[in-house]
């Protein structure tokens, strides 16, 4: 690759045997990572597979369970982001944490504000430090002006103004064009060439096989890995991330007799998140929606369901069109999403189990504007009997419950609404193996009501065992559509990312 | 990591829950304990306190703040605040006793309450349709009512000739015993108590406070919801100006000068959550006693009206963080 470095050169920073804990949840499980000062140590993975956790445990956002890093031979303990700063190691986030009311040059130079600012000096050395990165932005201009790209620059600038000797870069390129990704490479081998470690993590792999030395492939919080760019081609990559065997945790679906279109999606286009975007669903269907984060996914289902509106297209149920315009919309034409984030959209924790279920359908248990409470007792009964819902009784506040109990009083909800489309974003995030279980048999279920189901999730062993199709978004665009016949992890990952098979890869060698 | 975090949550979370009879209980306890001590501290300090006269005149003078109250706890659970309550009591105030005179009681009242209506209709349309900030738009409104109020009396208080009798009546007769100023006041907490808990907008006016989003996702258009709260605030605060008037006689465009302070201080001592989404009507009626019985406890004792300020604040400090250590308890 571009640099050939002496692999006996003592690690800068040495991370082993790093586990990290949250509540019950392992993010990471013995993991060991090194990186050299004028190197770039490329980290990958699929999403939920630690690299956040790995990249805030070296930044000193969090500190390890178990584990040891060592910092140019020296035993660390980082207490906290500045603890790491002030020993030379800078996190640059996805999305930039500069101050956007202030000037360029007080975000580059913040950390060395004197009591009493001389504008002229602060302007000059600002301007100086973003010259030596190649860019030429403006120092007095404030930050809230700039392009991501040139944000992006600022924030490298100020991790530069502090002397780092270890730049730890979260997906720099996710929300830059083309042109700027190439530019911002260009400025980590700048920084490799100078002597500072990089720290590289980016879904883009072609990026990845472009800059890095060294790659570490992580994979449910354990490390799969690490190679180098030479010892493995694009596919050989994706299969390290992924390959992991199927859960047997789906139940099979069997006589589901598969009707007419029931939703179709016709040029969904919402500028900036979704593009041109056309399906069908069938009633009886359970059809995937993969790809990865930032793909445009929940962008797309929270638009035919109406959560977001958008600029052009129409969505049709039942060959009627519909196109919500609001939620209310959404609910009156028959659909339904149970959202990403259950805590925070999905469910009013802080109200019981009844009055969350009911919600989508209050009509049907009120007269009048007057709620109907014993009806509404009986109804939510026959729903927690139906969804096995488990709780002390339907006036428990939903917050008391696990996760997969909420996520079934979201499903109660639909139930309720008697929707036909269900739209299920990350239906089992954060939830246990048992009621994972339990929600498929439910989903399926439903399907079997005649009901068309959409599931969009990260998890592609879910997609591939619950749905009968899988369409992959990538970049906001539907990529292309998979039959079970041709389901593999590789395929999901490799059609997001456009870089199916068919297509050529970029060309390492001519970026490098 | 994001999922990482809800994790987290979800463990603290998933600990087991105290009972519910036990917190609720224990939420009752708080304003509860602190009115029970009022009342015996205070007819301990002042043989004059546990009188009938007494006791009658404090409902009488906390009736106009109660009304406000009640609107106003509507407003602070869809998560909002309106500081616009005094000065439209101060536009109901004027408008319906400017109006007796030539179109008589009923017409006037009913245009007084119109007249709230009317500005909590402004303040609830730019708060849930424009997206402005509750702050801001009610802030605005409570200058814009002020001045409305003084420009249409100019500045002078408007006297009630016989033509509204009934509303003097109104204001010192009572009813069983009970000053009907204070009997207007009970039945619009009980209003409140059956909206909020037996209506179907009620329940979503405080589903919205405790999480819009979710709400909205079920597909509910909360802005009318909020929008419903406004407008009864608005309401509940003319109809609390034109008590004013029945109490004094005359219609003020000045009067009402601070009340919003003191309403949204009963609020809170009653438990609501300024954060939207927590508060009950009981509690908030506890919250306006309470308050009208420090004040008039300070009155007899002859504490001066300054000092009386500084011990008003005191209390508010003191209550609410009697309220937090109960929710900290909980948790």
């Amino acid at each position: 690759m571009a640099t050939s470095k002496d692999l006996s050169v003592r690690p800068l920073l040495t991370l082993a045997g790093i586990s990290k804990n949250f509540g019950g949840v392992q993010a990471l499980r013995g993991v060991d990572f090194d990186v050299r000062a004028g190197e770039v140590h490329a980290l990958v993975g699929e999403n939920g597979a630690g690299k956040s956790t790995m990249m805030k445990i070296i930044a000193g956002n969090h500190s390890p369970s178990a584990g040891t890093i060592h910092l140019e031979g020296e035993e660390m303990r980082f207490r906290s982001p500045h603890d790491a700063l002030v020993r030379g190691i800078a996190l640059i986030h996805q999305e930039t944490a500069l101050a956007p009311d202030l000037t360029v040059a007080e975000n580059v130079m913040i950390c060395h504000l004197p009591g009493f600012i001389r504008w002229g000096e602060l302007y000059d050395r600002a301007a100086k430090l973003i010259k030596s990165l190649g860019f030429d932005i403006n120092p007095a201009a404030p930050v809230s002006s700039l392009s991501a790209a040139h944000r992006q620059i600022v924030e490298i600038a100020k991790a530069l103004s502090l002397n780092v000797k270890m730049l730890v870069l979260d997906e720099p390129t996710a929300s830059l064009a083309p042109s700027d990704a190439n530019r911002l490479l260009d400025i980590v081998r700048d920084l490799r060439k100078r002597g500072v470690a990089i720290v590289y993590i980016s879904h883009r792999l072609q990026e990845v096989f472009a800059i890095a030395d060294r790659i570490t492939v992580l994979k449910d919080g354990e490390k799969v890995s690490t190679v180098t760019p030479s010892e493995v081609d694009m596919d050989g990559l994706i299969r390290l991330m992924v390959g992991r065997p199927l859960a047997a945790l789906f139940p099979k679906r069997e006589g589901v007799a598969i009707g007419g279109v029931l939703l179709k999606v016709d040029g969904l286009t919402r500028k900036g998140a979704v593009d041109n975007v056309s399906l069908v669903v069938h009633a009886g269907e359970v059809v995937g929606i993969g790809g990865l984060i930032g793909s445009g996914r929940t962008e797309l289902v929270r638009l035919i369901f109406g959560a977001d509106r958008a600029d052009s297209g129409t969505v049709s149920i039942d060959g009627r069109a519909v196109t919500p315009k609001s939620t209310g919309a959404g609910v009156a034409a028959g659909i339904g999403l149970v959202p990403e984030d259950r805590k925070g959209q999905g469910t009013v924790l802080s109200l019981p189990i009844r009055v969350n279920s009911t919600m989508a359908r209050l009509s049907d248990v009120s007269a009048i504007g007057f709620l109907r409470l014993p009806r509404e007792r009986q109804t939510v009964a026959q729903l927690m009997k139906s969804l096995q819902i488990k709780a002390r009784d339907m006036d428990a506040d939903v917050s008391t419950l696990s996760g997969g109990n909420q996520q079934k009083v979201v499903l109660a909800k639909w139930f309720h609404a008697q929707g036909r489309v269900i739209i299920l974003d990350e239906p089992t995030r954060g939830v246990d193996v048992g009621a994972k279980a339990e929600i498929y048999a439910l989903i399926n279920t439903l399907a079997a009501q005649g009901m068309a189901i959409v599931v969009v999730s990260s998890e592609h062993s879910e997609l591939m065992g619950l749905c009968d199709r899988i369409l992959v978004m990538g970049g906001g665009i539907l990529r292309g559509q998979l039959d079970p016949a041709d389901y593999s992890e590789e395929a999901i990952v490799a059609m997001s990312l456009g870089h199916s098979k068919a297509e050529a890869p970029l060309n390492a060698a001519r970026v490098a | 990591m994001s999922t990482e975090t809800t994790t987290t949550q979800a463990v603290t979370r998933d600990q087991p829950a105290p009972s519910g009879f036990a917190w609720s209980s224990l939420k009752q306890f708080n304003t509860v304990f602190i009115l029970a001590v009022l009342l015996i501290g205070s007819s301990l300090v002042s043989s004059d306190f546990m009188t009938g006269p007494n006791i009658s005149n404090i409902s009488r003078q906390v009736a106009g703040i109660g009304i406000m109250s009640m609107g106003m706890l509507l407003v602070v659970l869809t998560g909002g605040i309106d500081l616009s309550v005094g000065s439209v009591a101060a536009v109901a105030s004027v408008t319906t006793s400017m109006l007796i005179p030539e179109y008589g009681l009923t017409v006037a009242i009913l245009a007084g309450l119109l007249a709230g209506a009317i500005c909590g209709t402004v303040n609830g349309v730019l708060i849930s349709r424009f997206r402005l900030s509750a702050f801001v738009v009610t802030l605005a409104m409570m200058t814009i009512a002020r001045g409305v109020a003084l420009i249409v009396s100019k500045g002078a208080p408007v006297l009630v000739d016989e033509m509204g009798q009934a509303l003097l009546d109104f204001g010192r007769d009572t009813w069983f015993g009970i000053p009907q100023p204070t009997v207007l006041m009970l039945l619009v907490f009980v209003l409140g108590f059956v909206f909020l808990r037996y209506m179907r907008a009620g329940r979503l006016v405080r589903a919205i406070g405790s999480n819009e989003e979710a709400v909205r996702l079920s597909g509910v258009s909360v802005g009318r919801y909020a929008l419903i709260a406004y407008v009864v605030s608005g309401i509940c605060a003319a109809a609390a100006g034109i008590v004013s008037v029945a109490r004094a006689g005359v219609g003020s465009p000045t009067v009402g000068v601070g009340d919003e302070l003191t309403v949204i201080a009963a609020v809170v001592i009653g438990g609501a959550s300024l954060m939207g989404g927590r508060g009950t009507v009981l509690n908030t009626l506890v919250g306006v006693l309470v308050l009208g019985i420090i004040s008039n406890i300070m009155n007899l004792t002859g504490v001066p009206g300054y000092h009386q300020q500084v011990v008003m604040g005191l209390i508010i400090v003191v209550a609410i963080l009697a309220q937090r250590s109960s929710n900290a308890s909980h948790h």
